[in-house]
């Protein structure tokens, strides 16, 4: 199975690239560890208009049997989104990251349903525990145990 | 292993043979090879003491065979395999009432939500097999000859995948209920899938964890707490609402002895809720509490505890500027021109000062009272397991020197376990006492406390004396055995009385 993860990230790698979902490009993938994924939103949301967002995604070798740690990282003029479900460490709390995941995700479903998340958010606001959160968030989203608040936004 | 059950009893000790009736037998079989033919028997001598309860021990083999009964009560209602039945049941958490209801009323609507495809025709028989031209969609690989593998849904991957997956779920989420299709996809995999895609190792923690749901759900069973027991124990006749009015101790086959109601060790008279306050009061107060209300006194005004550790009675208080008297604790701009030299023993102040404190040490002096009694029993309890392995020591001794048979000095190892038991029994009538509101009934409680605590300190008298002794009163060591168990059973059967009846009055609420 060690092999069967790189062989399926390296067609995902590869559909990624010459079949590209709107909004969303390959920015860095130049292992099976970690890769950067940047996302726009495509309608003219005020709060994330003319803005790109990047995702990181670290894989394991239980990939895709396990899901992948995703999370969004700040760079130079790129910022973590404001969202009610984005903490500002960049920890998302969506269900297909965590209990929601099955193995027929891909890197591009993923990139997909929080694209969604935000184009269907119109508050423009950090979850309401957001300080705590990341006063002691672990380093890696998945050690959280995400309670998934309500799917609605 | 038709005898599995005499050996139980005389593991018990004392008592087991003068009809302590600590168990009920029926509907039990002890055995793994589903002995029902017992059913019915119920010796007279079983008789209930209005102090215990009506349970049964079940093993794993026992735990199967009542999840199998209740798959084959619903298939056979339903009219589904049993496979579809036990999924169902699965769904609705072994609550095979609840499924029955929502199932008449709606049944498609109730197979979708639990994720059970039914076909009409035929078994589904889940073979991993080779389909041409197939594409993995999870590794991504397409060899030919790769085994695949399906539910009911058809999301088909291959084998490998599959089974890492279903592995995954099961070894490391320890998911054996909601088990579903790999695919996004609401098909459950029932207990033939799973046999069929993954190791027989993995397929033995999936029927472990099934078994621990099966406990976890039903509110009639509970694990034993000891470490390392596999039995389970059922109690048909007490759920979570009658904790008050009952103390559901049993035994396991192990020999430990808990309270089904909250798997704490046996604190037969007091009501669980009562345990949980005063193991919860024990933790905060004790010692610490003793140290305080020797040493320190409290600011009349805010209440900080202050201790005095030199200087002069002209105390202000470091938290709300207060000045008062240390002798008198009265304010100190009443003490006039005395200062430094209390005389004024009676300002109105100072009287209501000591009072309030005086309250509070009086009521720390009760808890005092109780919980000394309570951890002088605890103690003993300790020593009792020592004083056990001496009784084995004295017997195998007195056996040598007096020439009596191994028969004939099992009065001592009565005698220890009587100790031992009682002791238990004693330390949390003085929980139990602690909560009490004092009446008549409190009365009588204490009185059966005072009679109990005597015979088990009679009895406990005798046994230091020199082995050459102990020969020589076994009729008196007896006498008080029994007196003492007697005593026990009285106490504990008028509690238990007054707690079916709702006679106690606490001074606590219990929800």
């Amino acid at each position: 199975m060690i092999g069967g993860f790189t062989k399926r990230l390296g067609r995902e790698l590869n559909d990624l690239k010459s079949n590209p979902a709107v909004g969303i490009s390959v920015f860095q993938a130049d292992d099976f560890r970690i890769w950067l994924i940047d996302i726009k939103v495509m309608d003219d949301n005020p709060i994330y208009v003319g803005k790109k967002f990047r995702l990181q995604f670290r894989f394991a070798p239980t990939y895709p049997i396990e899901a992948p740690e995703v999370q969004f990282v700040a760079s130079y003029g790129i910022e973590i989104p404001m969202h009610p479900h984005i903490y500002s460490n960049g920890h998302i709390c969506l269900d297909v990251l965590g209990s929601g995941w099955s193995p027929v995700q891909t890197v591009a479903s993923v990139s997909m349903s929080i694209q969604s998340m935000l184009a269907g958010n119109d508050r423009n606001e950090r979850p309401p525990d957001d300080a705590r959160y990341v006063a002691h968030a672990p380093i890696s989203p998945k050690n959280t145990r995400f309670v998934y608040h309500d799917d609605s936004v | 292993m038709s005898d599995a059950s005499d050996d139980y009893d005389d593991d018990y000790g004392p008592g087991s043979d003068d009809g302590f009736g600590y168990e009920s037998y029926e509907g039990s079989d002890y055995g793994d090879d589903g002995n029902d033919g017992f059913d019915d028997v119920k010796p007279e001598s079983m008789k209930l003491k209005p102090y215990e309860v009506a349970y049964e021990v079940l093993s794993v083999g026992d735990i199967q065979r009542q999840q199998d009964k209740l798959i084959e009560q619903v298939a056979s209602i339903l009219g589904l395999s049993n496979q579809n039945a036990m999924s169902l049941l699965l769904f609705f958490k072994w609550n095979n009432d609840r499924l029955l209801e929502q199932y008449t009323e709606d049944p498609e609507g109730v197979l979708k939500k639990a994720g059970i495809s039914i076909d009409d025709n035929e078994e589904f028989l889940y073979e991993l097999k080779p389909v041409p031209g197939f594409f993995c969609d999870i590794c991504c690989e397409d060899r030919k000859g790769l085994l695949t593998f399906a539910l009911e849904c058809g999301h088909r991957y291959c084998a490998d995948c599959y089974r890492q997956y279903t592995t995954q779920k099961i070894v490391d989420e320890g998911e054996s209920r909601n088990l579903t299709c790999a695919a996004d996809c609401p098909v459950v995999m029932n207990d033939k899938s799973i046999q069929k895609i993954v190791e027989p190792a993995v397929y033995e923690r999936y029927k472990t964890l099934l078994h621990r749901t099966f406990v976890l759900d039903n509110e009639h069973l509970i694990w034993c707490p000891a470490p390392n027991c596999e039995y389970a124990v059922k109690c048909d006749d007490v759920s979570a609402k009658d904790l008050t009015s009952v103390v559901p101790t049993v035994t396991c086959k192990c020999n430990h002895k808990f309270c089904f109601g909250c798997g704490l060790p046996d604190h037969q008279p007091s009501i669980c809720a009562l345990v949980s306050k005063w193991i919860k009061k024990c933790e905060d107060d004790s010692e610490t509490a003793n140290w305080i209300s020797a040493h320190t006194k409290e600011c009349p005004k805010c209440r900080a505890t202050i201790e005095k550790n030199g200087g002069c009675n002209h105390m202000t208080c470091r938290k709300c500027k207060y000045e008062f008297c240390w002798i008198c604790i009265g304010n100190w701009s009443e003490h006039g021109t005395s200062w430094y030299n209390c005389s004024r023993y009676d300002e109105k102040s100072g009287v209501d000062a000591r009072d309030s404190q005086a309250k509070s040490r009086a009521s720390l002096e009760r808890y005092l009272h109780y919980y000394n009694r309570y951890a002088n029993h605890e103690q003993s309890a300790k020593l009792d397991k020592d004083i056990f392995v001496r009784t084995e020591k004295k017997m195998t001794q007195l056996q040598s020197t007096s020439g009596m048979s191994w028969i004939e000095v099992q009065y001592l190892a009565q005698a220890s376990a009587a100790l031992q038991e009682c002791r238990q029994t004693l330390k949390w009538t003085y929980a139990f006492a602690f909560y009490l509101e004092r009446n008549n009934d409190t009365h009588i409680f204490e009185d059966n406390q005072q009679d109990l605590e005597l015979a088990v300190e009679n009895l406990s008298s005798l046994f230091g004396k020199p082995i050459q002794e102990l020969a020589e009163i076994k009729v008196q060591v007896m006498d008080r055995t029994a007196y003492c168990n007697r005593r026990r059973e009285n106490l504990l059967s008028d509690t238990a009385k007054g707690l079916a009846e709702g006679r106690w009055k606490y001074q606590v609420q219990i929800k």
